[in-house]
């Protein structure tokens, strides 16, 4: 340990304690051994190579690669479009990830509609300054059920789908690790972002102490106005959230509130299933949840897909029919927007979901 | 009448009456109709076969059945020692449980739960009741198998097992986490009705684990160049944050696998979770397997696109992670009924990301005229701090609030005071002071005052 660094931890007492843990190993092994023999060991390079993903917007850690427009866009459809929508606009699961967005916006770099308080969301692209970004997080984490799937060709394909969707490459661009940083000079909302604030935890942005922005004064008596309820919930709404009265213990100086009259003990959920399917013994929930299947289908109202009220009824008996739909995905039956393959389900699984969504709606 | 019964405080009646007889009391409470109650409770309570008992402390006849019958529990024989390997609270607490908020996400796997503020004592959240927030759902991992790795500016990458990280030196400290998002709902509107809802991504508890900066310094990090630490955890969303590196040679940051003196859970990252003490809860990276240092943030997704605050002028702020000053009353709050006039304990919670809790005042007027409230101890940087002050309700309608300051002086802002200098659509790190309205009838509602 240098002194410098010793120094710097004196500094607090949670840093004191530790030091002193490390002065009892300096008596144990000497100064300048080692502090914490027998713990940890080098990483190989490999075990980095395959752990180290991350892409910063450097693009340092990025991959060498390539994809166009066109091949990012069969990979979008069979892969992303389930949930993300055919056009980034994503089917009402997700925040969409396409739109709002202008040619201007790509100049200024700038996304205007930021400031219209009365525009209806936000999509990733009106956000995002940096395109490492979207690499990186698909890289990791897409698609949403099998993360980690997608070679590095078909993220930079799916990047360049996205990308000329939001108008910023055109239809015939390829985007590789030699154009990646062109492509990011473009992104509409690349000056959108401001380090400018007293919520980062150190000065590494600002290189000084920055103030709180918003200031209390704690006045004790007579303060401010006569106050003036401005918002509440609407009596309509007292019960969105279940039974209150169910949610407080019901013993104590103060007891929730009966927010349904019914007074129906919980599990409202529960009608719900057994009504869509006309109550064939009970939805495999667990089984639904783990596989995300909820994701895009609803009990009894579509979603991404059908229902699963409806499934049963068009399917009733069909338990072989199901178990392949489920396993390989499929489209066409139900729409343009396709059922991706689900290959993290076991045999086992798919088989009991298809027999509940075949037996159902007898 | 009511008079007589202040600093008495009325008995459970649930306890007395048959559910029915209850929502109906409830119904008329709600209506306003407080004279009524009282004699709705003792026909309800005279109607119920079991124990006819009034409970106003004046009609006890020749006594309290439950105190003249002796219960089963008296005269018989209990369960065994061990009846259950891993103790679970009693049947009559299942009310207390965390919830999600109906239709805030579409899928449980990219969700939240919210915990039961309004039934918690005291600063710690017991670990089954913490918020949880996955981003792709949680697992729960084999630790034999779990690695952390520490690469990037560092002069030999390193690679640790769970074995090895509990042989080293250890830490134990309490620290609260809240979500950035913890009172998003609330920007613009009322929008939930309980303080599970409004406040409820918080929780506290005592982290055991190894700070960091050891783990740096076996690996031999650049502390000159490394700025920033990147920390990545082993789920399928693989999170990842960017953190200064100037918390993590304070000491502060801790690679934590124990949580109220047992293992982490899996809906907090068993093995390993990275506890990073006054900062949101998404730099708190579950599953950690990797930490790498560096010499430039890394914009990650939860950087870029999501936990970022939208201001009036339209520029977010990027890498805002401090949760600065809050506080909220949790009793009375809303979607609670008090059961009549006469004293209460008003009892919340206050924390800061900057250190240690200050002062809490607490307003009944909504604003206008505030006390101080006793802090219980112990008062902990960037720890949740218990408050509790006496008050005697009149009966009249009342607006409680309370108003935290920390040790850097900050004050806690109102809702008109954040929203002149950040609007309303910035979605995170909403600090402003909750109002909990309180009627005649004695329903406690969420609102938000001009």
């Amino acid at each position: 340990m240098s002194s410098s660094r010793k120094a710097m931890m004196m500094k607090t007492a949670v840093a004191a304690s530790l030091s002193g843990l490390l002065v009892a190993g300096a008596w144990a092994q000497g100064a300048s051994a080692e502090k914490f023999p027998g713990v940890g060991r080098n990483a190989t390079a490999k075990e980095v190579q395959a752990w180290d993903i991350d892409v910063r917007p450097d693009f340092k850690g990025l991959p060498k690669g390539s994809g166009s427009v066109e091949k990012g866009q069969d990979v979008w459809e069979a892969k992303c479009a389930s949930c993300h929508g055919v056009f980034g606009e994503s089917n009402e699961v997700f925040s969409p990830l396409i739109g709002g967005t202008t040619k201007d916006d790509i100049k200024t770099g700038n996304v205007a509609r930021l400031k219209d308080a009365s525009f209806p969301g936000r999509t990733t692209f009106m956000k995002v300054p940096t395109i490492s970004t979207v690499w990186d997080y698909i890289n990791r984490a897409m698609p949403w059920n099998a993360p980690k799937s997608l070679s590095h060709d078909e993220v930079y394909a799916v990047t360049a789908y996205m990308l000329n969707l939001a108008d910023i490459v055109p239809p015939d661009f390829t985007l590789s690790d030699k154009n990646i940083a062109e492509v990011q000079a473009r992104m509409p909302n690349r000056n959108g972002m401001t380090t400018e604030h007293a919520m980062w935890p150190g000065t590494e942005f600002t290189q000084k102490a920055v103030k709180p922005d918003v200031k209390a004064v704690a006045c004790m008596s007579n303060c401010g106005p006569e106050p003036q309820v401005r918002s509440k919930l609407p009596d309509h709404a007292s019960n969105n959230h279940g039974n209150l009265a169910d949610q407080n213990r019901p013993v104590g100086a103060q007891h929730g509130v009966q927010t349904d009259s019914a007074a129906k003990p919980a599990a409202a959920a529960a009608p719900a299933i057994k009504a869509a399917t006309g109550g064939a013994g009970g939805a495999p929930t667990a089984l639904l949840e783990k596989n995300a299947c909820i994701a895009c289908h609803g009990m009894d109202q579509k979603i991404v897909g059908p229902s699963f009220g409806d499934i049963a009824k068009k399917h009733a008996g069909q338990v072989d029919y199901l178990v392949g739909k489920i396993k390989n995905g499929g489209s066409g039956v139900w729409g343009n927007v396709p059922m991706p393959p689900q290959p993290g389900m076991s045999d086992d699984e798919a088989k009991s979901i298809a027999n509940w969504l075949a037996g159902s709606a007898k | 009448m009511h008079n007589q019964m202040t600093g008495r405080v009325r008995k459970a009646p649930e306890n007395f009456v048959q559910g029915d007889g209850v929502a109906k009391v409830f119904a008329e409470a709600k209506a306003g109709r407080r004279s009524f109650i009282r004699s709705a409770f003792a026909a309800a309570a005279a109607g119920a076969a079991t124990t006819a008992f009034a409970q106003n402390g004046q009609n006890v006849g020749e006594g309290d059945p439950n105190i003249l019958e002796l219960p089963a529990h008296t005269k018989g024989l209990g369960q065994p020692v061990a009846a259950e390997g891993y103790g679970k609270p009693s049947k009559y607490e299942v009310n207390v449980q965390r919830r999600p908020s109906p239709g805030l996400t579409q899928t449980r796997q990219a969700s939240v739960s919210f915990a039961p503020l309004q039934s918690l004592f005291g600063i710690v959240t017991p670990s089954g009741l913490h918020f949880e927030r996955h981003h792709q759902g949680w697992w729960d991992i084999d630790p034999s198998k779990h690695r952390l790795m520490v690469n990037g500016l560092v002069k030999n990458p390193k690679v640790f097992t769970m074995d090895e990280l509990m042989r080293l030196p250890s830490v134990s400290r309490f620290h609260f986490i809240e979500c950035g998002a913890n009172t998003g709902m609330e920007w613009g509107n009322v929008a939930v009705p309980t303080v599970q809802y409004t406040h409820g991504m918080i929780s506290c508890s005592e982290f055991t684990g190894v700070p960091l900066i050891t783990l740096l310094e076996m690996a031999g990090a650049d502390l000159k160049k490394g700025k920033f630490i990147l920390a990545e955890g082993a789920d399928g969303s693989s999170m990842t944050r960017t953190i200064p590196i100037e918390l993590i040679t304070s000491g502060e940051v801790i690679v934590a696998y124990g949580q109220n003196g047992e293992m982490l859970r899996p809906e907090q990252g068993y093995p390993l979770r990275l506890v990073v003490p006054g900062v949101q809860g998404v730099s708190w990276v579950k599953y950690l397997r990797r930490i790498e240092v560096g010499d430039a943030p890394y914009a990650a997704k939860d950087e870029a696109v999501h936990y970022i605050d939208l201001m009036p002028d339209g520029q977010h702020r990027q890498y805002s992670s401090i949760q600065e000053c809050k506080s909220v009353v949790t009793t009375p709050s809303g979607g609670q009924m008090l059961l009549d006039k006469g004293f209460y304990n008003i009892t919340g919670l206050a924390w800061s990301g900057c250190g240690k809790v200050k002062r809490v005042d607490v307003s009944v007027d909504g604003g206008r005229n505030w006390r101080t409230a006793r802090l219980e101890g112990p008062v902990m940087s960037k720890c949740l701090t218990r408050f509790n002050i006496d008050w005697v309700w009149d009966g009249k309608p009342a607006i409680i609030q309370s108003r935290a300051m920390d040790e850097t002086g900050y004050v806690q802002p109102t809702y008109q005071q954040m929203r002149a200098v950040r609007g309303t659509r910035s979605i995170y790190h909403n600090n402003s002071i909750q109002s909990w309205a309180l009627r005649e009838d004695g329903e406690v509602v969420n609102v938000q005052l001009a």
